[in-house]
């Protein structure tokens, strides 16, 4: 077994005795234009049942809600106005000026290294308004807190660093569910869903639902990655938000497109996931986000339960040796 | 808009507040879908999160699960109780408590197969063994505790019978592992009590993760003295000295811990334990189980408050397991209690100088 928290390889720590570089996605949610493909090749290819009742959310053009069981690649629409924006491009600014340690060689001529005061800083585009999409996905965790709970070894880490579950081995105990600390996973309904009746006649000529009581979740598409394939996801968005490849490319091109956008005076950008010192040991699925992770639905400070486990496993033992100690008492402290 | 008659009916319209004038994004709102004034697209809300929707996802656990949170702890105390009349020559004690043992435990492991979601696989929990899953070590804890508590029950319910459980030749082997099943079953006993408790803390459910340093000592609390109130149900008064003085132990032990806990608790994440159903049932669990205490101090040697007592202590325990289990699902369900902690420890962090270790980087 490897470490449980803290910068490391996973494939190494799972023993994979090869060198596949660890695979990861970059999504730029700056250039993503909500267009849902993702979404919608996600579900196609990996033959994942409706999810929900086919309901208008109102929120905003996401009515797909959250990741689940189904669903696999979520896209949130946010509506911001000016204050707002304002808010976001002050808080990223301060993120800068923490002056974040790099980790790995700094970008070269990274534009960052002009000085912000001085940039452009007029928006590119209208000062009052925005709309934040960003489509969102398991973050494939260096320390996967589903995987690391994961009782019966059904969630595993692939030669590529990724977290899958084999749905022959899990039998639906949903301790990786609540072991995720981003909500990611989920146990699979019966698929008894409650379809809006006009669509009935049509339900009923849906397949039955696959993996019915067992979680499930985003497998980096695991089938195409074996035969050399893109994603589904990466391979229909058509804006390039959604980027594939070697996980330590993705995190330098995230690096450097951080820059360029800061440099355009955009401080709101900002990266999640690219930190191998948090406390999920960096993710597999880096993000760049144009506002606090919190405004997507994402945790501001993740952290691996099982990085405590150590601690937990010491305290349960002091209780242990409290209760024997309490029985003890009670037998041998005379008659009571 | 079009005028009607019917217009003189319809609620005035409130102003509404324009989108820009500052408010944080999305969130919840009543909804409002009778037409009578116009619903904005994107309701508003006080702290940021996604639509209020939640940010970590909440174990997919019903009843079955808090229920075996208990029985776990009735089956772990009585073993232990059970091995004490054992050692100390109390045979009804003895014997109550094995039973209780086991039954607790057949029970409880119906209720945990039954919320699997494919409980035809309930084996596949032993086809490996991995430290860092509670729930993989506590399907092993579970599997010896129960071979031992097995035993040493069946033992009893063939003396029981008059020896006429049709054992042929084991009867012999029964009777020469009885004693050693029910010091297994001891042995196993404390750590099954205690490891749910990190089954909990070992989760990213808020208000259980933020528990994780006291709750073992709540858990192994509850067990005793549910398990003490039990063999006070069960057993005459004359044997049920040792059970007693267990069941001060254990109220004591658990005001104590819970108290210590949710003083140390983040005080958002400990929010939910004093709110709603969960808040009832933890109140009214510290309520039974002082109530227990006193009474069996004070009324222990009589049958009927004995009996009374255990009960009391009995449904005090229930209590405390699903109030905390009820508190944590709760906790998830709501994004504040996933956003907020989160949002205060990192800036305490930040605030002590320690800035490479957040998720969100500036570059
Ligand atoms: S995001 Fe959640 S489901 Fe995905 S690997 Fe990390 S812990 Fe597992
Ligand atoms: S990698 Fe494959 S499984 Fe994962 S979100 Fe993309 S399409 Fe879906
Ligand atoms: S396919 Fe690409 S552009 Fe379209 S919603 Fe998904 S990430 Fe955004």
């Amino acid at each position: 077994m490897g470490q449980l928290s803290g910068p490391t390889d996973p494939t190494a720590d799972a023993h994979w005795e090869h060198s596949h570089p660890r695979k990861g996605f970059f999504t730029d949610t700056s250039i993503c234009i909500g267009c849902k493909a993702c979404e919608v090749a996600c579900k196609e290819w990996n033959h994942n049942p409706q999810d929900g009742n086919l309901e208008l959310l109102g929120s905003s053009y996401d009515n797909t809600g959250a990741l689940g069981a189904s669903t696999w690649r979520h896209v949130a629409f946010i509506e911001q106005g000016q204050e707002r924006i304002v808010e976001a491009r002050e808080s990223g600014r301060a993120l800068v000026s923490l002056g974040m340690p790099r980790i790995g060689p700094p970008a070269t001529a990274s534009p960052a290294a002009t000085d912000l005061a001085e940039a452009e800083t007029t928006p590119p585009d209208t000062a009052d308004f925005r709309w934040l999409m960003s489509s969102d996905v398991c973050k494939h965790c260096t320390h996967a807190g589903c995987l690391d709970v994961c009782p019966t070894g059904a969630l595993f880490r692939t030669e590529f660093g990724t977290v899958v579950v084999q749905d022959d081995v899990c039998n639906g105990c949903g301790t990786c569910v609540a072991g995720c600390p981003f909500g990611v996973i989920e146990r699979r309904a019966d698929g008894s869903v409650k379809v809006a009746t006009s669509r009935n006649d049509q339900h009923a000529k849906h397949p039955a639902v696959p993996n019915a009581g067992i979680a499930q979740k985003c497998t980096l598409c695991y089938d195409r990655l074996v035969a050399d394939e893109t994603p589904a996801c990466a391979k229909a968005c058509p804006t390039t938000s959604i980027k594939f490849g070697d996980h330590d490319d993705m995190v330098e091109t995230a690096r450097e497109r951080v820059s360029s956008l800061h440099a355009q005076g955009l401080t709101e950008a900002r990266l999640y996931g690219a930190n191998e010192n948090d406390g999920v040991g960096g993710t597999g699925s880096v993000f760049l986000l144009l506002d606090e992770p919190e405004v997507y639905g994402l945790p501001p400070d993740p952290r691996v339960p099982t990085a405590d486990l150590p601690q937990m496993y010491r305290r349960a033992g002091m209780a242990v040796a409290g209760m024997a100690a309490a029985v003890a008492v009670a037998f041998l402290g005379g008659r009571a | 808009m079009t005028l009607s008659e019917f217009d003189s009916f319809r609620p005035s319209e409130p102003v509404r507040r324009r989108r820009r004038e500052g408010k944080r994004g999305p969130g919840r709102r009543p909804a409002n879908g009778d037409g009578s004034r116009e619903m904005p697209m994107v309701p508003e809300q006080e702290f940021s999160s996604y639509y209020g929707r939640p940010v970590v996802k909440a174990a997919p656990w019903g009843n079955d699960v808090a229920a075996y949170l208990f029985l776990g702890g009735v089956a772990a105390g009585s073993a232990l109780l059970g091995l004490g009349g054992q050692l100390s020559g109390r045979p009804t004690l003895r014997r109550n408590a094995r039973l209780s043992a086991l039954a607790a435990v057949s029970a409880g492991t119906v209720a945990l197969v039954k919320d699997l979601g494919r409980p035809e696989r309930f084996l596949h929990m032993l086809r490996t063994f991995k430290v860092t899953s509670p729930m993989s070590v506590g399907s092993w804890i579970l599997s010896a505790f129960s071979a031992g508590a097995g035993v040493s029950a069946v033992a009893e319910i063939d003396r029981m019978s008059g020896s006429r459980l049709p054992l042929g030749p084991l009867r012999n082997v029964l009777r020469a592992v009885e004693g050693p099943a029910g010091f297994e079953a001891a042995v196993f006993a404390g750590p099954l009590a205690a490891y749910t408790a990190v089954l909990l803390g070992d989760t990213a459910t808020p208000t259980w993760n933020a528990a994780h340093e006291e709750l073992p000592f709540v858990f192994v609390s509850s067990a005793a003295l549910a398990s003490a109130g039990l063999a006070m149900v069960t057993t005459p008064v004359r044997e049920t000295g040792p059970a007693r003085k267990l069941a001060v132990l254990g109220v004591l032990g658990e005001v104590a811990a819970m108290k210590v806990m949710e003083q140390r608790m983040d005080p958002v994440a400990a929010e939910p334990l004093h709110q709603g159903k969960a808040g009832a049932m933890l109140k009214w669990s510290e309520r039974l189980a002082v109530a227990g205490g006193l009474g069996t101090l004070l009324g222990g040697r009589h049958r009927g408050a004995a009996a009374v007592s255990g009960l009391a202590l009995l449904t005090a325990s229930a209590l405390t397991r699903f109030g905390v289990f009820e508190a944590g699902l709760a906790s998830a369900r709501d994004p504040r209690y996933t956003i907020e902690p989160q949002k205060t420890r990192l800036a305490a962090r930040r605030a002590a100088g320690i800035t490479d270790d957040a998720i969100t980087t500036g570059g």
